[in-house]
């Protein structure tokens, strides 16, 4: 029986690793899900999105590199975010102009307006592969680890060692501070009440002088900050691939789903489930239960539930399971 | 009926740039273009019948498709008798303990009131169908896996003909079809989205990652071809009288010869898909599900049940892709899981039918082939107008030569901006609904 | 200044093709309580929407304190001093009854705190629960929440349709005195009711309505005293 080593091994391969990714997931949906409420529409674009912001970010980063500019041992991307987020809000701002500002005026059926994402999804992937290639672009600089295993060994004497490294860290702090600011925004300033308002009841909304057109806006312009600053701490953490962010689109919508669609809070608990179910379900428990269990006791598997190559069927699990037993998502969100 | 020239027109030109590309490009590439613009017309007509009659929003294409696919392989492949052997009745079983571990599990949350006891009973019957699960499971499809892992390492097929394989693929389409509809449809169309998008991930990584089932990564090859190849064509006699009247060598003659085999085999499929959906639009049946798509209160009211009708069609519209995904794999003479891509097997199935025309079955094989041939000639166009476009770069620039690298992303741009445009400036697509 | 606050003026017009409003004329003068009733179908809540707004008149006109209003959108309106309460879906339900007041003043740029105070002193119970979401409220206590929102513009016209849908009876009385309240407070009152009889007792001004078109118009007490008004359309 040894727990201390088995919640140190725990804490290394499952908890920092979740608290990082679901951070990320919880910031992508936490976009999807103001779009949701506020423009009323699912928007299948949003992973492209992400993955656009991030390539003006890398390609920042590499200028500011090639500049000598740094940040010593933060990585340099965390200077080019705003740039990215400017782009990406120019983007998106187009985006409403060109394509779905025409529908909402039509007030067209919500599935019109996802139709119209997905064709924005197209245009997106295809720019982003454009300009950076389809391939893999690591992006990290500075210190890679916060404290590392061997560090970490030494300092408390245990068997099993706890790494974090830098992007980890980063992830898990920038991702409190814009969820705080977020909430901030939208529970204390006209603007951001005016949002909740408008996700509410629209036409109260109108009534009250509540301008449609800028409240559209802001919406377009947090989106976007969102999911540069969540594409970018995944591209950190795990390294940045446009097909990969496309796919994140099913965690992060899944995430949006379980909270309860329109529901801030609700995409900031579903980024954590989704995160934390991938994570302990496909991890190896063989270790830890070596750890806890009597001598001899060790399973002879991995003791793992499903392969790695099967996440997406926790989030889709998780859904499925959410859609069964509380359609309405976790935390109650809009049934439109 | 009176004739439509604008549609007529509209398939003529179709023809057109097929001819165009025939005589200028090669008749082989023309070809190729036509066999899977009809595949693709196929899953453009399933999506159809989801959407355009019924006004479910399918993103699952690519997993029914891919359903389809391994079809082919489980009906045409020779089993490989080692394997049956040594793991088969374990992989079996094992399967058997997971199928009846839900069933219970389904069970305890229907039967049980909710609660505290219905989740443990809950937990205990998967953690202990789990168990047993991967005790007889694992070592059966280790050994499958063991066995000539080279080539083999799977279970193989039933050996049957492989034309058998487009029922079946349709057949098991409609089998996974069947288990999302029932849980996801009667939801809103966002949460169907997303679990179509899910589960068509999974089944994908089913594909990938079981290689006892199908070899996963290691890919299928060499499945049976129902028509004779480019090699016993060139055998026959007729042929180097045919290619000396063509004036093409024997290798083009019996290359095209075949390809027109296949072509001729997916117009029948295709024909005989057209003449039931039409029936079918046209019969009361049909009419009942535009009335639930134009206004599913009204239709709920009046005693019809919607749910009922929408999982029908799904199945129908999802067994419909699977055939075209046994019909595609058939044409290649392969599997390979890798290859699907959800841009390319669902959206761009997406684009055919708003392109198209959504509603109008016609609609869909014209964006089928019109979709899929774009699809084919933007890259060389794509990469001529970057070169074009670029050239005052100079010929040594890198930025040059980065863009026509990756030059073929362009046709990603361009179907999106097709969408987008039709979408908005013809929201009923190019044969809009009658 | 004499005349009405508020008047439309022989208003025809519909939503579609045909007119469900012919020549029909509603007015309210300062400080006044006018109250709109008929038979369902008459066309009440379509002569409110009229005179604020939401559907277009082919004919007649809209005046505001004298001014033309006919060709203003309702947002416009708002701005102009009128306020409009709808039927249902007349709140914001998430946000708490505090920032639903808040979003009622949102066009104004100075300080409302001292309305939000005079719109706590009309309906105390708000003041308790000012920081609860609205949309956890009873529905007699939501209807105080959205004639308040309405308030907060500090409006010269109130505009109610059908303040008591769906309340209690008893709810309904007390929500009836408030109304009066305001109305002692200067604000004029233009309300479309179900509940004729009552709504006729509190009413200054009282317009029946039949088939989009003016059947009789007097003082709510005159109106409550005609025979055939009372046997028409009050029941005996």
């Amino acid at each position: 029986m040894d727990p201390i080593n088995a919640f140190v091994l725990l804490a290394n391969f499952v908890l920092v690793p979740a608290l990082a990714y679901g951070s990320q997931l919880a910031l992508g949906a936490l976009g999807v899900t103001l779009v949701y409420g506020i423009l009323r529409f699912s928007n299948f674009a949003h992973g492209d999105f992400m993955a656009f912001g991030t390539m003006v970010v890398i390609l920042t980063t590499w200028v500011l590199q090639a500049a000598g500019i740094g940040l010593g041992v933060l990585p340099t991307a965390l200077l080019a975010l705003p740039v990215g987020i400017v782009a990406l809000a120019l983007y998106a701002l187009a985006a409403e102009k060109l394509v779905f500002g025409f529908y909402r005026r039509q007030r067209v059926k919500p599935v019109v307006l996802v139709m119209a994402s997905i064709g924005v999804m197209f245009v997106t992937n295809g720019i982003v592969r454009l300009i950076i290639g389809p391939g893999d672009q690591r992006f990290e600089d500075g210190g890679r680890f916060i404290f590392s295993v061997r560090e970490f060994r030494e300092w408390s004497g245990l068997a099993e060692g706890l790494a974090l490294r830098t992007a980890q860290g980063i992830t898990i702090v920038v991702a409190l501070v814009v969820m705080v600011a977020l909430f901030w925004f939208l529970n204390r300033t006209r603007t951001g009440k005016s949002m909740r308002a408008f996700s509410d009841n629209e036409d109260l909304a109108l009534l009250s002088g509540i301008n449609p057109d800028r409240v559209v806006r802001v919406t377009w312009i947090l989106a976007a900050a969102l999911a540069v600053v969540a594409g970018t701490l995944y591209g950190l953490d795990k390294g940045f691939r446009p097909f990969t962010y496309f796919q994140l689109l099913l965690p992060i919508f899944a995430a949006a789903i379980v909270g309860g669609l329109g529901n801030p809070m609700g995409a900031i608990a579903g980024g954590y489930l989704v995160a934390f179910s991938e994570m302990t379900i496909t991890y190896a428990w063989r270790r830890f239960l070596g750890h806890l269990l009597p001598e001899g006791w060790t399973p002879e598997g991995l003791a793992q539930i499903l392969s790695v190559d099967y996440k997406f069927a926790v989030s889709f699990a998780i859904l499925v399971l959410v859609l069964i037993f509380r359609p309405t998502g976790l935390f109650r969100g809009k049934a439109v | 009926m009176s004739v439509n020239w604008r549609n007529i027109s509209l398939f003529a030109a179709l023809f057109v740039a097929l001819g165009m590309v025939w005589t200028f490009q090669s008749p082989t590439l023309a070809l190729t273009i036509v066999n899977m613009g009809l595949i693709s017309a196929i899953m453009a007509l399933g999506v159809n019948m989801q959407w355009g009659y019924a006004g479910i929003f399918n993103v699952g294409i690519m997993g029914f498709t891919a359903v389809g696919g391994l079809a082919a392989v489980l009906i045409s492949m020779p089993p490989v008798g080692a394997a049956w052997s040594a793991g088969a009745f374990g992989a079996i079983l094992g399967l058997m303990i997971g199928a009846a571990t839900i069933f219970a599990a389904v069970l305890v949350t229907r039967r049980m009131v909710p609660g505290w006891p219905r989740m443990l009973t809950l937990i205990a019957v998967l953690g202990v169908g789990w168990t047993l699960n991967r005790a007889v499971f694992v070592p059966a499809i280790n050994a499958i896996e063991a066995v000539n892992p080279a080539s083999e390492g799977y279970l193989g097929g039933l050996g049957l003909p492989v034309l058998l394989a487009w029922p079946v693929g349709a057949l098991l389409a409609a089998g996974a079809a069947w288990m999302v509809g029932k849980i996801a449809l009667g939801l809103r169309s966002d949460y169907l989205a997303i679990a179509t998008l899910g589960i068509s991930e999974i089944l994908i990584s089913v594909l990938r990652n079981e290689t006892w089932l199908a070899r996963g990564v290691k890919n299928v090859t060499g499945i049976p071809r129902p028509l004779p190849g480019p090699a016993e064509v060139r055998q026959q006699d007729w042929l180097p009288g045919l290619a000396d009247t063509l004036g093409w060598s024997v290798n083009q003659t019996a290359q095209v010869v075949v390809q027109l085999g296949y072509a001729t085999l997916f117009l029948i499929v295709l024909g005989l898909l057209i003449w039931l959906a039409e029936k079918a639009l046209n019969s009361p049946w049909g009419r009942m599900m535009r009335a639930i798509r134009d206004n599913e209160t009204a239709a709920r009211a009046m005693g019809k049940d919607v749910t009922k009708r929408h999982l029908g069609i799904f199945v129908l519209g999802s067994a419909t892709c699977g055939l075209a995904g046994a019909m595609m794999v058939t044409l290649d003479g392969q599997l390979v899981p890798t290859a699907y891509e959800p841009l390319r097997f669902t959206f761009l199935i997406w684009v055919m039918v708003i392109v198209g025309g959504s509603g109008n079955n016609w609609g869909s094989v014209l964006g089928g082939i019109l979709i899929w041939f774009l699809w084919v000639q933007v890259e060389p166009a794509g990469r001529w107008l970057i070169d074009v476009a670029t050239i005052w770069l100079g010929e040594d620039s890198a930025l040059r030569a980065h863009l026509l690298g990756n030059a073929a992303h362009m046709r990603l741009l361009t179907m999106g901006l097709a969408m987008l445009l039709v979408l908005r400036f013809s929201p009923r697509g190019l044969i809009p609904e009658r | 200044m004499s005349g009405p606050v508020l008047i439309g003026d022989a208003m025809t017009g519909g939503y579609g093709a045909a007119d469900i409003l012919h020549d029909c004329t509603i007015a309210v003068e300062k400080g006044q309580i006018a109250v709109i009733v008929g038979p369902n179908g008459a066309g009440k809540s379509t002569a409110m929407k009229a005179v604020f707004g939401m559907l277009n008149i082919r004919e007649g006109q809209v005046r505001l304190n004298g001014r033309d209003i006919t060709k203003l959108t309702p947002q416009a309106r708002v701005a102009q001093g009128m306020a409009f309460v709808p039927q249902t879906s007349n709140i914001f339900p998430s946000l708490t009854v505090e920032e639903n007041l808040e979003m009622g003043a949102f066009l104004r740029r100075d300080d409302f705190r001292t309305t939000m105070e005079q719109v706590f002193d009309l309906f105390p119970i708000l003041r308790d629960k000012r920081r609860q979401a609205a949309g956890e409220l009873s529905g007699g206590q939501r209807q105080q929440v959205a004639v308040g929102r309405a308030l907060m513009t500090q409006p010269s016209v109130l505009m109610l349709d059908e303040p008591t849908a769906g309340v209690s009876p008893i709810v309904m009385d007390e929500l009836f005195d408030r109304i009066i309240e305001v109305a002692r407070t200067g604000i004029s009152i233009l309300m479309v009711e179900q509940n004729a009889r009552q709504a006729l007792e509190i009413a200054d001004k009282g317009y029946v309505l039949v088939q989009g078109r003016n059947r009789f118009t007097d003082t709510g007490q005159a109106l409550l005293a005609d025979p055939e008004v009372r046997r028409s359309f009050l029941g005996g």
